[in-house]
Order: C-alpha cells, then structure tokens, then sequence
C-alpha cells in the first residue's frame, strides 16, 4: 500500500572527477593541525618562553667570563633539545592517540604522504626555532654583556651553528621514529626518556666496567657519536661513527615503524 | 555504488568478517544491521582502506577507496564521530576537512548551517559537545565534500527524537537525488523507516538481505502458547519448520490457519496467532540473529 521512495538513478548528478590532493596542501593542513589545540600551541610557544627564561638565567647568574654568545647558545639549546623531540612525536602519536588518523586516512588514504608531509613540517618548525633561539641569544648576550659591563663575546661561528642545527633535526628524527614505532603519544615520550637515558647509562656502565665494550663502543653509541656535535666539528672517523650509530639506532627502527604504519589498521 | 564482493576478515583464528557479499545500490538507502560486534564496523573500515581484507574486496563507484584521488569528494565517511582530537574547535575540525579536499572556504560554514550547528557551537570545543552534536560534526565532515556515496556506522547514535528525524530526512534527500547512502545501526526501529534495501549481519556472516518489503512479506506467522515448547514440537511432528525467540514467539512459514489446526489437534491453547508481517523488522531481526546473539538460544531445544 505504501507509497515507497524507490526512485531510480533519474536525477543523478553531473559529476566530475576530482583532481588529487597535491603535497602542498597536505603541509598546510599538517602544520594547521600542529597549532590548532591549546596543547600543540603551548609546545610551539613553549620554545620561544624556554629561551627567554635561559637567557634571562645566563644574565643573571652567569660570571663575567662566562658572558659570550656560547654560552646563551648553549643554555638555550638543552630545553630546546628536549621540547623538539617532543612536537615530532605528537605530530605523529596524535592521529593514534587521539584517533583522528580514522578521518585523517580516509581523506588521503596514502598514509606515506600523509607522514611526509608530517616530518616536513616538523623539521621546518625545528629549523625555524632554531633561528628564533640564535635571535633571542643573540638580545640576551647583547643586553647581558652591557648590563654585565662586559665586551660583547659573538665567539659561535656559522659552522658551529649548523652542526647544532643538525644535532637537533637529529634528535626530531629520533622522536619522528619512536612516534611511527609506538603510535602512541605516552608510549613514545616514555619510550624518548629510556632511549635517551636509560641506554647511555647502560653503555656508561659497559664502557667502564667491560673493556671489550670500549673498542666497539663508537660504533654502537648513539648518543656519544651526538654529543659530538655540540662541541667541535667532526673528524672523519667521527663522521663515521655517527652514520654507523645512526643506521643501527635510527633509520634501520625508522623503516621497520613506517612498515608498520602503512599495514597496521587505524581502529 | 558499493560492492562488496566475498569479503573476509580473519584475527589470527577468529573470524570477524565471514564470506560477506553485497550491493549498496545508488539511489538507495541501504541498512546494514547486525548485534554489536557482529562485523559491521570492521566491513566499513575495509570499505575505506583503514583495515586490510584478508580476501575479497570492497569498490565504491568502481574503484577501491585507495585509489579515488580525493576520495572526501566522492564518499563521505563517517566510522565514529567520537574519535576527534578533544582540543580543537567544531570549525576547526570542519575547516581541516575542508582544506584537505581543497574546497571554497565557504562550504565550512554552509555545512555547518546543513547539520543545523550554530555559531557558538561550532566555536566550542570538541571536548564540550554531547554526542548528538558530535555526530552532527561527524556528518557534515561526511557532507562538506558533496559526495555521490555516504558510509556512515551508527550516525543516529546519540542523537534527539528531532534529530533522529532530521537525518532520516537528509539521507531519504541525498538518496533521491541519486546518491548511495550505507548506514549501520542496531537501532532497529531508525532503520525500518529510513533504508530501502536491508543487509543483516550476525557473527561475520551475513544473515538475510534484500528489500525491505521483501524480508517483510517473508514473515509467515507468529504464534504464542502457555508452553511455546510444545507447539514448537507439534509443528516439528507435522513436518513445519519453525523458531522460537527468546521471548516465547514461535515463528513458521506456514500459514496461521495451518498452525491454529495443528494447536488444535495437538490441543495447545494458543495465546496469540496472527500473520508476521505487522511483527516489524525487530523480531525478524532478534529471530534471524538469535543464533549469533551472546545469550545463544532458541532453535527449539531439539533433544
């Protein structure tokens, strides 16, 4: 008896196929989505208000001497070196954690491209703070060594600044490979602090107490091959040793998280 | 159009999706039903890339999902309006979605006003939406791209009597004008009124599926007695296949005159007799998933 809508394909549409999704926007709605929530704010803000407060320290409470642009740069650099791995592994961990990878990959099902464009926005907001800290450095020495009564010191040259730069894209490549390892953002952070003191500590112990350790301890530890970076410039072997170090403890876990993340299923 | 072709999904040694084949017609609203965990929500997953098929496929218009090149624009999915960072904004959320697919920044606002958010709303957090407004979020997600096909699993959870209405108005509107629209539900009375075709699925397998006056008209009979036991019994001696559900209703192809003769004979006093097809998709669909429900029962006890 009832009247049922059944209606056939009558009033379809005209319809277009859409063209695909370019990289460019992908970035764009990736950085967005980096800014857009109290949280990831606060981790982007937290890096300019780190190096003010490490200036402002420097200022205050360091001697005489020791008022050089070295050592606002050096100051600076330790809480940045911490929040940096930090935003790489919740641009990451946040499409698990908070699940918005179920709309995320249904609106670009290559998941590749959607982690490309992540770990390009986050080397780019690395690079960049990078700079923002060498300017906010660059006024406290200023204003140090004036209030200070001392010559202003610029004693970090281009070359020291690069190789700091790198250690810290470095550092956002680790927390880039624990975020598509752990998908999941407590994991991953737990996960960061293990790896970046639990395991130096256990090569520490090695190295002191197992002499066979010491002759192979440059070619495993990570973490020393770094440290490098931050004093003086590299010498071959030491080169070497980071990129041994490197395969071993970054891109060999890097690949095995990025297998993961394109088979696992986003629930 | 959707076609799911043979698909299955195995964990290890359990099956979730079990051998499922359908056709989500465009121009139809098509109701996939089932208890919970009965493998609606993994065949939707699969139907949208974020979980591999063990075997079979799933393409919507033709094609597998992975390979539309902007699929927002031709399918809007919808899997759990829950599942959205709680920090960001409604419009923030709906302005990513829009960026995503490249479209004019109009159309956040327009589909805003489409799922009836308001303003104010839209500009709260996520964290501060009821459910009923989430799901709101979550189908205007599904709509901002102007899609031809809707996959959408449980969207009338959490919402109003109003709202309830509200979407049945817009999905039996997208359908007439020739879009695909698959919903899941275990909301059995929603689904009755709204979906034109029916696919019913309990423990992985599919269970019935066809039009809704179809399975409808299959009804048969349904009768009520003192001992449903013992009617059941008496229909089995006289070679009548029938079922009982776990609320006594026994159930058989067989005509009512049929049943009220073998009562009779075998001098059951019947306290209910009557056609099933007034009975409503519900009891079809308790009967037809008795069999997979946690509470397993029914079939008569055939000792």
């Amino acid at each position: 008896m009832s009247t049922t809508t059944a209606p056939t394909s009558a009033h379809r549409r005209e319809r277009s196929t859409p063209g695909p999704i370019p990289m460019t926007r992908l970035l764009d709605t990736e950085l967005r989505k980096m800014f857009d929530t109290r949280a990831g704010f606060w981790l982007m803000a937290s890096i300019g208000i780190a190096a003010v407060l490490a200036s402002a320290a420097t200022m205050l409470f360091a001697p005489d001497s020791a008022q050089t642009y070295e050592s606002y740069s050096t100051a600076i650099g330790f809480p940045i070196a911490v929040i940096l791995p930090m935003i790489a592994i919740l641009s990451v961990t946040g499409e698990w954690s908070q699940r918005t990878g179920l709309t995320t990959f249904t609106l670009v099902p290559s998941r590749g491209r959607v982690i490309a464009a992540k770990l390009l926005c986050s080397l780019g907001i690395g690079v960049a703070s990078m700079f923002v800290a060498l300017a906010i450095g660059a006024v406290g020495n200023l204003l140090g060594s004036t209030l200070n009564g001392v010559d202003t010191s610029w004693n970090v040259d281009p070359t020291q600044f690069a190789l700091i730069v790198l250690a810290n894209v470095l550092g956002m490549l680790i927390g880039f490979m624990l975020g598509v390892l752990v998908r999941n953002s407590a994991g991953a952070i737990v996960g960061y602090f293990v790896y970046s003191f639990m395991i130096p500590t256990v090569f520490g112990l090695l190295w002191t107490f197992q002499d066979w350790f010491r002759d192979i301890q440059p070619w495993v530890d990570f973490q020393s091959a770094q440290t490098v970076l931050f004093d003086n410039t590299p010498s071959g072997e030491q080169w070497a040793h980071l990129g041994v170090t490197g395969l071993i403890w970054l891109i060999v876990p890097t690949l095995i998280g990025l297998r993961m993340v394109m088979r696992a299923e986003v629930k | 159009m959707i076609t799911i072709d043979a698909l299955t999904k195995t964990y290890g040694g359990f099956t979730a999706v079990d051998d499922v084949t359908f056709t989500a017609e465009a121009g139809r609203v098509t109701g996939f039903l089932g208890p919970n965990g009965a493998g609606k929500s993994t065949t939707m997953r699969i139907m949208v890339g974020l979980t591999p098929a063990s075997s079979g496929s799933a393409t919507i218009l033709g094609r597998h999902f992975a390979e539309l090149p902007n699929p927002g624009r031709e399918v809007g999915v919808l899997l759990d309006a829950s599942a959205q960072h709680a920090g960001r904004t409604g419009r923030e959320i709906l302005t990513i979605a829009q960026r995503t697919m490249g479209l004019p920044r109009g159309a956040v606002a327009e589909t805003l006003s489409r799922v009836s958010l308001t303003d104010e709303e839209a500009d709260r957090r996520v964290r501060n939406y009821s459910l009923g407004m989430r799901q709101r979020l979550g189908i205007a997600t599904a709509l901002i791209g102007d899609p031809e096909v809707l996959i959408l699993d449980e969207p009338a959870n959490g919402l109003d009597p109003a709202g309830i209405r509200w979407m049945r108005d817009l999905l039996r509107d997208f359908a007439d004008q020739g879009g695909t629209v698959l919903l899941s539900s275990h909301l059995l009375h929603e689904i009755e009124v709204i979906a034109d075709d029916l696919v019913v699925i309990g423990n992985g397998r599919i269970v019935a599926q066809g039009s809704k006056q179809e399975l409808l008209a299959a009804a048969g009979t349904l009768a009520r007695a003192e001992q449903p036991g013992a009617l059941h019994r008496a229909l089995a001696d006289k070679g009548i296949t029938a079922s009982t559900s776990a609320d006594g209703a026994v159930r058989t192809e067989a005509d009512p005159a049929v049943v009220g003769q073998v009562a009779l004979a075998a001098g059951i006093a019947l306290t209910e007799l009557r056609p099933a097809d007034g009975a409503g998709l519900e009891e079809m669909f308790l009967e037809l998933t008795a069999a997979s429900q946690r509470e397993g029962n029914t079939e008569g006890a055939a000792a």
